[in-house]
């Protein structure tokens, strides 16, 4: 009986030690996943609402298709973090010169090179003599992105380089979409407004850019677009067998409210001494004039977003980066040599999402920060020349502290 | 390959026939092997009627948590089985299984078939039945395993369980080296499902569709065999395939996609040394999908378990005669995409593998509390630092 009885307390003992045995948690520093600080219970729960929409991965009875590129968003948002070179998009067109043409009758602007079965994916037409690619970037902090005043942004841009810096950001204006609604922050400039998402700041909202991409990449039709996405060498209008529009504006509005509500990542290690070093260095050779560290929000419909200072280290402008990073395609309101300055956070944990490798850059052609910071160009060569010239361990002491973002 | 196959165990069977005459129609097999799992119940054995009721009930209790989020602790009632059975003439047979999981959440007809006995080696199956692949398809009843979960190579990679409308034959041949058993189907065939589907990878299981037992979806019948070989000291290997054309290319007789085939080989090992029971399962899927979704959806994956367990008392215990306490340990691993990426040819990531320790008591040999820790490392399709799932459950399990 002696022997039952231990049977049974070391039974009971496994039971009550569940918590024990199972994995922990890692730190929230180490992860990229987590909610903005202060939210609410009920937005917490609608948050876990758009985590789910997030995940859900896209069948060909939910609509997915025809043509698409993922089959979900946490696909190319791998973790919520940078995107892996498998899951790029590419995007194409000819360009004649004194105009571009975005091929949009020959599957352009953006490749879907899969299709549902018995559907004809797209590829590359013989007139696309641009072709760029795209990997797909962090999606934490965006809600404290969106919740920055336009004039905010306008307070860093100076197109005209008046102050003589070398720096010229300016804004990228772009026209919006159907169902954008200003809210009091955004400004107008003859009908168009500030694109602050997208690699070229082609998008002035989280929602456009969450509708864009459903289509573009899943081939998922919403309330706000419901024309479905075809292959126009297959047919007009053909398409899958579901009906449009194939997702609700619940579920879009769930995913933006799921981006809007992910926290900023965390730094690490922020008070080693190398890491304080390289911060003053990274300020000093002038990488902060394009890569600022604060701002802060304007009211938000959600507290918890409201005037909170955050650290993205962007201007969120289109800048010049010189030759080697002009992918000879121009969007939106921007060049083929301009890009938005990515904000850095995030960065020191690219590896736990890109499959333990880095790949940096619009198109992941960088494996390593100075990697990335050789192909700075046009507006950020003096940065560029000035982390060059540093002493081996002053280049450490910046990268340590990028690492730390 | 399909055709080889077929060649092989069709040619054989005639051979093999004229080379048993002498064999008893009465002659019976008491192992346990596949073949035999859906008469090898202990209801059947007790009615003196023609006819039999029983079942299982299979429940247990979960507490996981991956990396750190869990959903704390609950329960469920996870099959409540009903079968029925039939002796309609000494060598004509009918059996059923009715499967109610997580309640009336999902009721499925999991077996209906006639087997007729012609004769030992050739045995006539039709109806609802359970394709012979590995080990644990054919032999899933709850309350046989020691562990709460079912392999992650027989769910995962083989879409256990998979029950068809089909017909074929079954038979075994008898010496005294060992029995040889065979199994040969015709059945509807798994579906489009399997990419393209919600699960974001290949995947078997997702190619099931209450449609199957209705009709085809394509007109082109899956094959499924096995082969198995068994005596008293090796115990039972077995060989199994199971193929054919799943996507729908045939709509009103206009042939509208590329035929696209699927095949699923499996070996499987049951056997014990001394009083160590050894259970293993091996299975490889090779896929053809659409031009441009190889890398998404995976052409080539695999899946293996092995499973250990050891009495540690056997004796009367609680007032019940040859009651046993067992250890049991089962190590398991799946790839869901043996591919590379296109962009560097580096290996895409898409694995679990997993670690289990049980511990099981069995009253009678037909009923089972069993509690399991069970640990995963999970690898998503990039390959990135593995998310760790970990957890334990306490479950039943009896034959009624």
């Amino acid at each position: 009986m002696l022997k039952y009885i231990s049977l049974l307390l070391i039974t009971a003992i496994a039971l009550v030690s569940c918590s024990k045995l199972v994995p922990p948690e890692p730190a929230p520093e180490e992860v990229l996943a987590g909610t903005v600080p202060g939210l609410t219970q009920a937005q917490e729960k609608e948050h876990l609402v758009g985590d789910a929409f997030f995940g859900k991965v896209f069948g060909t009875a939910d609509g997915l298709g025809p043509v698409f590129v993922q089959t979900t968003c946490s696909n190319c948002h791998v973790g919520n973090g940078k995107g892996h070179p498998s899951t790029m998009v590419t995007r194409f067109g000819n360009n004649q010169g004194s105009a571009f043409d975005y091929l949009n009758n020959k599957g352009g602007a953006q490749l879907q090179p899969r299709a549902i079965a018995g559907y004809v994916p797209e590829y590359l037409p013989s007139e696309a003599n641009v072709i760029t690619r795209r990997l797909a970037p962090i999606v934490m902090g965006l809600g404290y992105i969106a919740a920055l005043s336009d004039q905010s942004i306008l307070a860093n841009a100076d197109s005209a380089d008046l102050n003589g810096d070398g720096i010229s950001g300016r804004p990228c204006y772009v026209d919006p979409s159907s169902f954008f609604i200003p809210q009091s922050f955004h400004i107008p400039n003859n009908g168009k407004y500030i694109g602050r998402f997208g690699k070229k700041a082609e998008k002035v909202t989280l929602l456009d850019q969450v509708v864009f991409a459903l289509k573009q990449d899943i081939g998922i039709t919403s309330d706000f677009d419901p024309q479905d996405i075809f292959n126009p060498l297959s047919g007009n209008f053909t398409g899958d067998q579901v009906a449009d529009p194939e997702v609700s504006s619940y579920v879009v509005n769930s995913l933006v409210f799921y981006m809007r509500t992910l926290k900023a990542p965390e730094r690490r290690n922020a008070e080693d001494p190398d890491v304080k070093e390289g911060e003053k260095l990274f300020g000093q050779i002038g990488c902060e004039s394009c890569h600022k560290p604060d701002h802060v929000t304007a009211v938000s419909d959600i507290e918890a977003l409201s005037n909170k200072t955050f650290h993205p280290f962007s201007d969120f402008l289109l800048h010049d980066m010189g030759p080697a990073l002009d992918d000879g395609y121009p969007e939106g309101g921007a060049a083929s040599n301009e890009w938005r300055t990515p904000a850095l956070w995030g960065l020191g944990l690219a590896e736990t999402t890109q499959g333990g490798k880095m790949f940096l850059l619009h198109d992941g052609r960088a494996t390593g920060i100075e990697q990335a910071l050789s192909f700075h160009g046009g507006e950020s060569q003096n940065a560029r020349n000035a982390f060059f010239t540093l002493s081996e361990t002053q280049r450490k002491q910046v990268i340590k502290f990028l690492m730390s973002l | 390959m399909k055709k080889t196959l077929l060649y092989f165990v069709y040619s054989l069977l005639p051979t093999a026939y004229c080379l048993l005459p002498t064999s008893s129609y009465s002659q019976q097999d008491s192992s346990s092997s596949s073949q035999n799992a859906i008469y090898n119940r202990p209801f059947i054995s007790l009615g003196k009627t023609n006819t039999a009721v029983g079942g299982y009930l299979e429940g247990n209790t979960n507490y996981f948590s991956e990396d750190g989020v869990t959903e704390g602790f609950s329960m469920e009632l996870r099959r409540f089985n009903i079968f029925l059975y039939s002796r309609i003439h000494e060598r004509i047979k009918f059996i059923s299984e009715l499967e109610f999981e997580h309640g009336t959440e999902e009721i499925a007809l999991e077996t209906a078939l006639l087997d007729f006995e012609f004769h030992p080696a050739f045995n006539l199956r039709a109806g609802i039945l359970l394709p012979q692949i590995g080990l644990v398809n054919a032999n899933h009843d709850s309350p046989k395993w020691d562990f709460v979960e079912r392999p992650i190579s027989s769910t995962a990679i083989i879409p256990t369980t998979l029950s068809e409308v089909g017909v074929g034959f079954h038979g075994k041949f008898f010496s005294n080296a060992g029995t040889v058993a065979y199994d040969v189907y015709l059945m509807n065939g798994l579906q489009d499902g399997i990419i393209l589907n919600e699960e974001g990878r290949t995947h078997l299981a997702s190619g099931k569709n209450p449609e199957m037992f209705g009709e085809d979806n394509n007109g082109v019948p899956m094959f499924n065999a096995r082969l198995a070989f068994s005596n008293s000291k090796l115990g039972e290997i077995g060989l199994s395939w199971y193929g054919g054309v799943y996507n729908s290319f045939r709509l009103d007789g206009v042939e509208v996609d590329a035929k696209r085939k699927l095949s699923l080989t499996a070996f499987d090992l049951s056997t014990a040394i001394r009083k160590l029971k050894i259970q293993g399962e091996l299975a490889f899927v090779k896929i053809q999908v659409p031009e441009g979704l190889e890398e998404l959806y995976g052409t080539n994956q695999y899946g293996a378990f092995l499973e250990l367990g050891h009495p540690i008392l056997k004796k009367k215990m609680l007032g019940f005669e040859d009651a046993q306490l067992s250890v049991h340990l089962r190590a398991e691993k799946a790839d869901f995409n043996q591919g590379t990426f296109v962009f560097d040819g580096s290996k895409i990531g898409d694995e679990v593998s997993a670690l289990s320790f049980g511990l099981s008591w069995r009253p009678l040999a037909g009923s089972v509390i069993r509690a399991n820790y069970r640990y995963h490392w999970i690898y998503d399709f990039f390959g990135n630092p593995p998310a760790h799932l970990g957890g334990i459950q306490v479950g039943i399990a009896t034959y009624f």
